[in-house]
């Protein structure tokens, strides 16, 4: 940490910009947003699966799971307002995702295993 | 240098503008307190001060260390003499005195078990990072004081629970007997001690989940003014990293713990696969379980795990290295950037443990791999501290000694674990005592050594007092000689093919009987030898904590905050009378134009300058 | 309390943040937190992955098994929960407490809705006889859905300790109390999230 910055933070009393009412009422609005667009791929995940379009297992599995990722995206960048966070938080998140995608490996290394050795 | 000090600090960071101010603020909380009148129950039992949180952590996991030696001293009277009947055995477990196959694999789980969850690691984390690490940082205390006590009272309800399974449960079948690795499908049949384990294990991971935040937001967040990232003492980048180990890898280990209770209470199959055989009768289950998911969780959690064990045991001894060759640490930035890469890629070797499983020839080669990559950081580290040694005018005090002689038994444990890494080698290797012998000179002669170089170096600092400097020489040679003679000769009985687990030590094996018979009552004599050594200890710890010599703020004459800025030791509550200002590195030693050997980390400018100063390229910009 | 019973200095950034990380410590440390709670329900995933890839037979459709219906209004119920937290955090902001605390209040009763649902779904489970050793499919459905109302659960716990004893923190340290609405939000959302994948890959594949 540098001097210049505790001596900043010293003058200027924590209230960035982010905190005025009019910003808030805006960020109101977004989640209201977020929660219809949320509902709507509740909705379209059911329909895909349960509708009419009768997907192979593969493509039923691509098609929920993108929904997933999206609606999850949604969740953590705005109600988890990690689109707005601090360069930390994004290393640690970086760094769980890593060991994330090590775990994901793990039954790859199942299904590899029996290739390789029969 | 001098635009710096110029700068004003606000209220926020520094709370009291000048040591007059603090020293009132100081007499004030005083005179507070004792309105309040914290009672015995908050301040020793249910404490929040990390430096009590870490004496609890401290005398408890010594306790739990000198229980899990006494399960091992009983192990090795039945390897050395089977069949032979024991005083402490008919103690223990009040039979005939002679140790029963069952209660033999109780003592093998419970001992793993108990050394590495209950006593290294609340050892190495809890008591010296708790203690030492907010100390060493500038910080009043860590982060969040009630998890910190949440986390030491997580702890000793699972080791209770450990306890008991092994008290409680003898007549229904005994504690855990299935390693301390657990692997199903025998834990998942196993008696009812394996469920105790489970919520045992649930109780400690949750422990070290509170532990590990705790560590990591008061490392980035409360450090002092001035204490850069380069400015750390290595033992704090040390615990840093573990504690990411700790978070990240110990959650699947929860997740397959809680799929084997399942797999136990609920009559799951998540670990039996179809058309299982116990005892002539085909388990009535559903089937379709995986045993080998438990392997890969587990050992997803318990290779990381291993450097947890190692990680604060380096940085303990970096610290007393530097402190007693009078030298700063040599590629100190080597020795963090091989730590935090000895991190990411202890993640990605589980799989070496697992080369007899039948994973395919891909998958061997890509974990031997990452496993021969994983030896280079740690040793960068050895190296390092070894080549710091080269020309210094080394203090062989007692923390010296054991921080010496972890150099070369951490070498010895690392070196031996190459053959194991490698797929070929290890066929042969796999499951003999070579693994306990390169296993436990990673972590006896190796951490558990570091541990005592770490309680001889700080128990001034806790206790102001020394611990006696003559039983510490006994203790540490005594100990020395005994647990080379413990582990060496397991190198030759796994090389001869003895298998690990085996309840007379394998002299009913004709091609083992050679070597064990040989080489078993030796052992054993040393296992006893050591516990014999012990004692100096102990007696030391305990005299001295009342009775020895009285020391000053500064015994070692040390540069790290711990020993220049807080309050004299003993310490009570609070740490800091002012809160620290760092200016420089942890190991300023024997800087050549200043007038003491050692700069604390506090010093602003090198004292009274008899030279002209031939300073290195300037470190602030 | 605790930091005066520390003695002389406060725990620094326990409420406003540190200049150079930008955040006080009690976000970093949920974050932290979180990145664990990834890797236990991560490990959970994967684990549904190597049983289901390596099962010998045919994997049960989960909407055939199980009740897709009550839950996804369950899914609707948390979404909706997790909108309203994040109302009671932004009205905090706002200066707002007492409407802050009505929208907790209907986190809260989301919450008991949630596991009302999810209990009636056992229910329903149950009387097919569908127990968690009956399969995999059951045993790993149990597991993952029980140790995500373990979370939903602790998670009202602190809700109803906001608005019960938790509630008068607002008077006198009113950032702080603004903080922990954040802080628990962030959790309730991480549960959120985890349902959000949790509900496809064992109610509709």
């Amino acid at each position: 940490m540098s001097d210049h910055a505790i001596e900043q933070h010293d003058n200027q009393e924590h209230h960035d910009d982010h905190d005025s009412p009019e910003n808030i009422q805006k960020e109101i609005r977004k989640y209201l947003g977020v929660f219809l667009a949320l509902v709507a791929g509740t909705i379209l995940t059911v329909w895909v699966r349960l509708g009419p379009l009768h997907l192979p297992e593969g493509q039923a599995i691509l098609v929920a799971l993108i929904i997933a990722f999206v609606k999850g995206s949604l969740v953590a960048g705005f109600f988890m307002h990690l689109l707005n966070e601090k360069k930390l938080i994004y290393s640690v998140l970086i760094l769980t995702v890593f060991f994330f995608a090590v775990l994901m490996y793990l039954p790859v290394t199942e299904v590899l295993g029996k290739f390789g050795y029969h | 240098m001098a635009q710096k000090r110029q700068v004003r600090v606000g209220s926020q960071w520094m709370y009291a503008r000048d040591a007059e101010k603090a020293l009132s603020e100081a007499l004030r909380v005083m005179k507070e307190e004792e309105g309040h009148h914290e009672s015995f129950i908050t301040k020793y039992v249910f404490s929040q001060d990390h430096k009590w949180i870490g004496v609890q952590y401290g005398v408890t996991a010594l306790c739990f260390l000198l229980f899990g030696f006494f399960l091992m001293i009983m192990m090795r009277l039945q390897l050395g003499w089977p069949g032979e009947p024991f005083w402490v055995i008919k103690m223990f477990f009040h039979g005939d005195g002679k140790l029963l196959p069952e209660q033999y694999n109780q003592l093998g789980a419970m001992h793993g078990t108990i050394m590495v969850f209950l006593a290294i690691v609340p050892l190495a984390v809890g008591a010296f990072g708790n203690y030492v690490v907010p100390l060493q940082i500038g910080a009043p205390d860590m982060a969040f004081p009630k998890l910190n006590m949440a986390s030491y009272w997580c702890y000793l309800p699972g080791g209770l629970v450990m306890l008991a399974s092994m008290f409680l449960l003898q007549t229904k079948g005994g504690a855990a007997q299935s390693g301390w690795t657990s692997y199903p499908p025998l834990s998942d049949i196993a008696s009812q001690g394996q469920t105790w384990w489970l919520v045992g294990m649930i109780f400690l991971i949750t422990s070290s989940l509170l532990g590990s935040v705790n560590f990591i937001v008061t490392i980035i967040q409360l450090r002092a003014k001035g204490m850069t990232w380069d400015r750390l003492p290595f033992f704090v980048w040390a615990q840093f990293v573990t504690s990411f180990l700790l978070l990240l890898a110990f959650p699947p280990l929860e997740a397959a713990g809680v799929l084997q209770l399942m797999d136990r209470v609920a009559g799951t199959s998540f670990f039996l696969p179809s058309g299982l055989v116990v005892s002539g009768e085909v388990l009535k289950n559903a089937g379709g379980g995986n045993p080998l998911l438990w392997q890969h969780l587990f050992w997803f959690l318990a290779h990381p795990e291993v450097y947890v064990l190692i990680l604060p045991a380096m940085g303990i001894v970096a610290e007393i290295i530097a402190n007693n060759t009078r030298k700063s640490l040599w590629g100190y930035r080597s020795m963090v950037g091989a730590s935090i890469f000895l991190g990411f890629m202890s993640f990605i070797v589980w799989a070496h443990h697992m080369f007899m499983t039948g994973m395919g020839q891909a998958l061997s080669a890509f974990f031997q791999t990452t496993t021969m990559i994983i030896s280079i950081p740690s040793v960068i580290i050895l190296s390092a501290l070894f080549i710091t040694l080269w020309g210094g005018s080394i203090r062989f005090n007692v923390p010296m000694l054991f921080a010496l002689a972890f150099l070369p038994m951490f070498g010895i444990g690392g070196l031996t674990g190459l053959p194991l890494g490698l797929a070929t080698t290890d066929i042969h290797l796999h499951d003999t005592y070579y693994v306990i012998g390169h296993f436990h000179y990673v972590v006896a002669p190796g951490t558990i050594f570091a541990m005592f170089a770490g309680i001889y170096y700080w128990f001034p600092k806790v206790t102001g007092r020394m611990l006696n400097e003559k039983l510490g020489k006994l203790h540490f040679w005594s100990s020395f000689v005994f647990i080379n003679g413990i582990f060496m000769p397991m190198f030759y009985q796994g090389l001869a093919g003895v298998s690990r687990r085996l309840y007379d030590g394998g002299i009913q094996y004709a091609h083992a009987k050679e070597a064990a018979s040989a080489t078993n009552p030796f052992m054993s004599a040393c296992a006893v030898g050591l516990f014999l050594s012990q004692l100096p200890f102990i007696y030391n710890f305990f005299t001295s904590i009342k009775w020895g010599e009285r020391v000053g703020a500064n015994p070692w004459q040390a540069n790290t905050l711990e020993w220049v800025a807080t309050t004299s030791p003993p310490l009570g509550h609070g740490n800091f009378t002012t809160v620290p200002v760092v200016y420089r590195g942890p190991y300023d030693y024997s800087l050549p134009g200043s007038a003491d050997d050692y700069l604390p980390q506090t010093t602003p400018e090198p004292g009274t300058v008899a030279a002209p100063v031939i300073a290195p390229a300037p470190v602030v910009a | 309390m605790s930091a005066e019973a520390h003695g002389h200095m406060e725990i620094p950034f326990t409420v406003h943040a540190r200049p150079d990380t930008g955040l006080y410590n009690g976000k970093l440390g949920v974050w932290l937190f979180l990145a664990s709670e990834v890797m236990l329900f991560g490990a959970l995933f994967s684990s549904l992955i190597l049983i289901r890839t390596g099962s010998t037979t045919p994997w049960p459709e989960g909407w055939k098994e199980l009740h897709v219906y009550p839950a996804m209004i369950n899914t609707f119920v948390l979404i909706a929960s997790s909108v309203f937290v994040i109302m009671a955090w932004a009205n905090l902001r706002l200066r707002k407490p007492k409407v802050a605390r009505m929208w907790i209040a209907a986190t809260l009763l989301c919450g008991f809705a949630f596991m009302g649902i999810k209990g009636y779904e056992y229910s329903l489970s149950f009387a097919h006889h569908h127990f968690p050793k009956t399969n995999n499919f059951f045993a790993i459905y149990f597991t993952m859905t029980g140790l995500h109302g373990l979370h939903v659960l602790g998670g009202m716990v602190v809700f109803a300790y906001f608005l019960t004893k938790g509630w008068s923190m607002h008077e006198h340290e009113y950032q702080r109390f603004t903080n922990r609405i954040e802080i628990v939000g962030l959790y309730w959302h991480f549960v959120d999230l985890v349902w959000i994948f949790l509900f496809p890959t064992l109610y509709l594949l």
